[in-house]
């Protein structure tokens, strides 16, 4: 059980390996069979430039994958598309992914590949900002106290603006990163729940532009380009992941209105994906690198998030996200500001570890798959089994359970900081903390999917 | 000393460039106080050189983390055979990013291999399509038709040509270089080709009449007579392509994110940090100082090779 080699040593990892040799010691003949070397030991994981992206710097700085004996190297991609063919053509042995990309592309929207997830990256993590002029409007219909605007702001305060917009002639458009991204549905929840409808994907008629019947009108712009474009005028408002909601504020140029913590309070964000046939191919190695993400993930979110400040300069290097570092600070360490001045407390903006954050539970695949349902992409209805089975195939708890339980083993983590593998059924109880007060049972899709005034239910099809 | 110096070629050579220098320094110092980005001020002559400094700082840096890496392996591997002799140990190289100097290297060597696979198509077939007015025919419409396209159009179908045809378990050259090389060879291969064709066939007849009156075989006649003949020429394709190769280069790897220079330009611009700027302002003067030094090598090159001495070449 000779696993770490020490090299920056510290006295905590020190007392882990003490730990860990104890108990290999006292426990010889354990449950559990000793995790083999790697079968491949130099990979190229694919990332794209955002905060997110943090437990994948941690394990490369903090040698978590050297521990593994995994060389990896961290290459940032141009875009999502650019990144998910990475994957499916083994260029990427892995990638930080927007959740919808490996359940979009098993079950054959946009590009066609059998991409698994064993390890969920954080939860939420996301805002929406609209331009100074759409706010200055929609300030006028919100609630105000002490001299700042009442939060959650729902996009009821919004619909004035649009009906204004369309009466005009003009259309009304908005920003996302992908089309089976986290921010397209978030986008779309929060606008929907405000009575704005923001359009139908047709994918059997060929229509992937997801603005049949639209009043907001959502299309592609990358992450980074967005505050530029927002300046443009080419859209009205976006939603998109940190710092690109900060930086609009630190350029004056717009004012976010919600994060997605308040949209759904502790939503699934990115996950980690790669080629179903890169698991079976190499087990030990695929369950290797869920160890080391455990551990970054972990050192991300321990004592309070002490140390976000040092992932904050490790993500600021030009490597990674390289925006600076009072940018990324802002959201990273626990606060978020609205419009400029009005600063506030959001200490679980973006979670790393907590509630466990990185478990990849079936129930986050299968809200997923209901929004791509609700929107049209998957435009045929589908039963509740067919919702399981995509998620059971796409979301891997037992690559998950293996690296826990070697984490466990190797005394570097505590049983109790994981879901009691033993009756985890991988659903989560039904939530209830939505904007719109709606509740979300994993086990009941179609029955969820009925809750919605706007949204395709049922056996309905875009016609 | 000073007054050898003819004030003629003084001014010429080095006062003129050096007016035209500061003039531009100072235009440029001028327009980017004015101009605001959301990224912040657009860089200023200083700020870019704070940005050199820091990029060689960064270098250096990355340099010191590469032997501790190294460091950290032999260790490593030393554990791993001290557990077990028969262990199979392996060097991994480097994992750590690529620095701005690296980049430049990726660059050359990928405009190279462009270049090369490029004129081992153009030249020949220049010479042929020289030689042969019915085969200059033949492919005058292809090379019309190919000469104008971007290498913005040819990077997809590469990149995908590559990855179905180039599927090596453990390949020796990465794809990403793969597809930058032939993109490049694609996009640079016409001036060299065009200027290749006229060179030879307006080859003085005299010489032409002489290599038949000694009744040279074909290939001494290519060798001895129409490829000296037209080395001008040739050389002037070579530099046109090596600068369109170099300039589709960036391009290509920014597209694609290949390693390289492009790619270097296109993470600052999505790092949207406030040095972001700055450190493209960095890799646009190198982009243009290595083109330029390039077109310096290949006009040395064709001194050299060229069997007219006193031809004025510039």
């Amino acid at each position: 059980m000779i696993r770490k080699t020490i090299f920056s040593i510290t006295r905590r990892r020190l007392g882990a390996l003490a730990l860990g040799s104890v108990l290999s010691a006292t426990l010889p003949f354990s449950a559990y069979a000793e995790l083999g070397e790697p079968e491949k030991d130099e990979l190229k994981f694919g990332f794209i430039k955002l905060t997110d992206m943090a437990p994948l710097a941690v394990a490369y700085e903090n040698g978590y994958f050297e521990d593994e004996g995994l060389y990896v190297t961290l290459e940032a991609q141009a875009n999502w598309k650019v990144l998910l063919d990475g994957v499916i053509d083994g260029q990427l042995d892995g990638a930080h992914m927007l959740a919808g990309q490996p359940l979009a592309a098993t079950i054959g929207f946009g590009t066609k590949a059998h991409i698994v997830t064993p390890f969920s990256m954080d939860l939420n993590g996301n805002g929406i900002t609209v331009s100074n002029a759409v706010w200055k409007e929609m300030k006028k219909n919100i609630p105000h106290e002490d001299g700042k605007p009442v939060h959650p702001i729902k996009a009821d305060y919004l619909k004035p603006v649009v009906d204004k917009y369309i009466d005009e002639g003009k259309p009304f458009n908005m920003g996302m990163v992908f089309p089976v991204s986290t921010h397209n549905y978030e986008l779309r929840y929060w606008l929907a729940a405000g009575g704005i409808h923001p359009g139908y994907y047709a994918p059997h008629k060929g229509d992937i532009s997801g603005q049949i019947d639209a009043e907001a009108l959502l299309s592609v712009t990358p992450p980074p380009q967005m505050p530029a474009t927002l300046e443009a005028g080419t859209i009205y408002g976006y939603c998109v992941g940190e710092p690109w909601n900060q930086q609009a504020v630190f350029k004056g140029i717009g004012v976010p209105v919600i994060t997605d913590y308040e949209i759904w309070k502790n939503n699934p964000e990115k996950v980690f994906g790669m080629n179903k046939a890169f698991t079976e191919k190499y087990p030990n190695t695929s369950i290797r690198v869920v160890k080391a993400l455990l551990r970054a993930a972990k050192w991300l979110d321990e004592n309070d998030n002490a140390n976000r400040p040092e992932a904050v300069e490790i993500l600021s290097r030009s490597e990674y996200v390289g925006a600076d570092y009072d940018v990324i600070a802002n959201s990273m360490t626990g606060t978020f500001e609205y419009e400029k001045g009005d600063k506030r407390e959001i200490p679980d903006f973006n979670v790393f570890f907590r509630y466990n954050a990185t478990y990849p539970y079936y129930s986050d695949a299968i809200w997923y798959l209901t929004q791509m349902r609700r929107w049209g992409q998957i435009s045929e209805p589908k039963s509740d089994d067919w919702y399981f089975e995509v998620a059971k195939s796409v979301y891997r708890p037992d690559i998950y359970q293996a690296a826990a339980e070697a984490l466990i083993e190797e005394g570097e983590m505590k049983a109790s900081e994981f879901p009691s593998f033993a009756s985890e059924t991988g659903f989560k109880p039904a939530q209830t903390e939505f904007i719109d007060g709606k509740v979300f049972d994993g086990s009941q899709p179609n029955t969820y999917l009925e809750q919605f005034p706007i949204g395709l239910k049922g056996d309905e099809v875009v016609k | 000393m000073l007054s050898r110096i003819s004030s003629k070629s003084f001014i010429e050579g080095l006062l003129l460039p050096a007016v035209g220098i500061f003039i531009f320094l100072l235009v440029w110092q001028f327009a980017a106080n004015r101009i605001d980005t959301s990224l912040g001020q657009f860089p200023g002559p200083v700020e870019v050189w704070e940005q050199v400094e820091n990029l060689g700082a960064e270098h250096t840096r990355e340099r010191e983390k590469e032997v501790a890496f190294y460091e950290r392996q032999d260790t490593r591997n030393a554990k791993k055979l001290a557990k077990n002799p028969d262990a199979d140990i392996k060097i991994r190289p480097y994992t750590g990013k690529p620095t701005f100097i690296d980049q430049i290297f990726t660059s050359l060597v990928t405009v190279a291999a462009g270049f090369l696979i490029a004129n081992l198509i153009a030249i020949p077939l220049g010479i042929v399509c020289g030689l042969s007015a019915g085969m200059y025919k033949a492919m005058n419409p292809i090379i019309q038709i190919f000469k104008p396209v971007s290498p913005l159009a040819w990077l997809p179908l590469v990149t995908m040509v590559v990855s179905a045809t180039y599927t090596a378990e453990d390949p020796m050259l990465e794809k990403a270089f793969l597809n930058s090389a032939i993109t490049v060879a694609l996009c640079c291969l016409w001036p060299t080709l065009i200027n290749t064709t006229v060179g030879v066939a307006s080859i003085d007849k005299d010489l032409v009449n002489v290599s038949r009156v000694m009744a040279l075989s074909p290939m001494v006649h290519v060798r001895k007579i129409v490829i000296p003949a037209a080395i001008p020429m040739i050389f002037t394709g070579l530099r046109l392509s090596l600068a369109t190769g170099w300039m589709v280069l960036i391009a290509a790897e920014m597209l694609a994110q290949n390693p390289g220079l492009g790619k270097f330009v296109w993470d600052e611009f999505q790092n949207g940090s406030s040095n972001s700027l700055g450190r493209i302002m960095v890799a646009v003067l190198a982009i243009g100082l290595i083109g330029f030094m390039l077109d310096r090598l290949m006009l040395t090159l064709q001194k050299r090779a060229s069997w007219d001495k006193t031809a004025v070449l510039r």
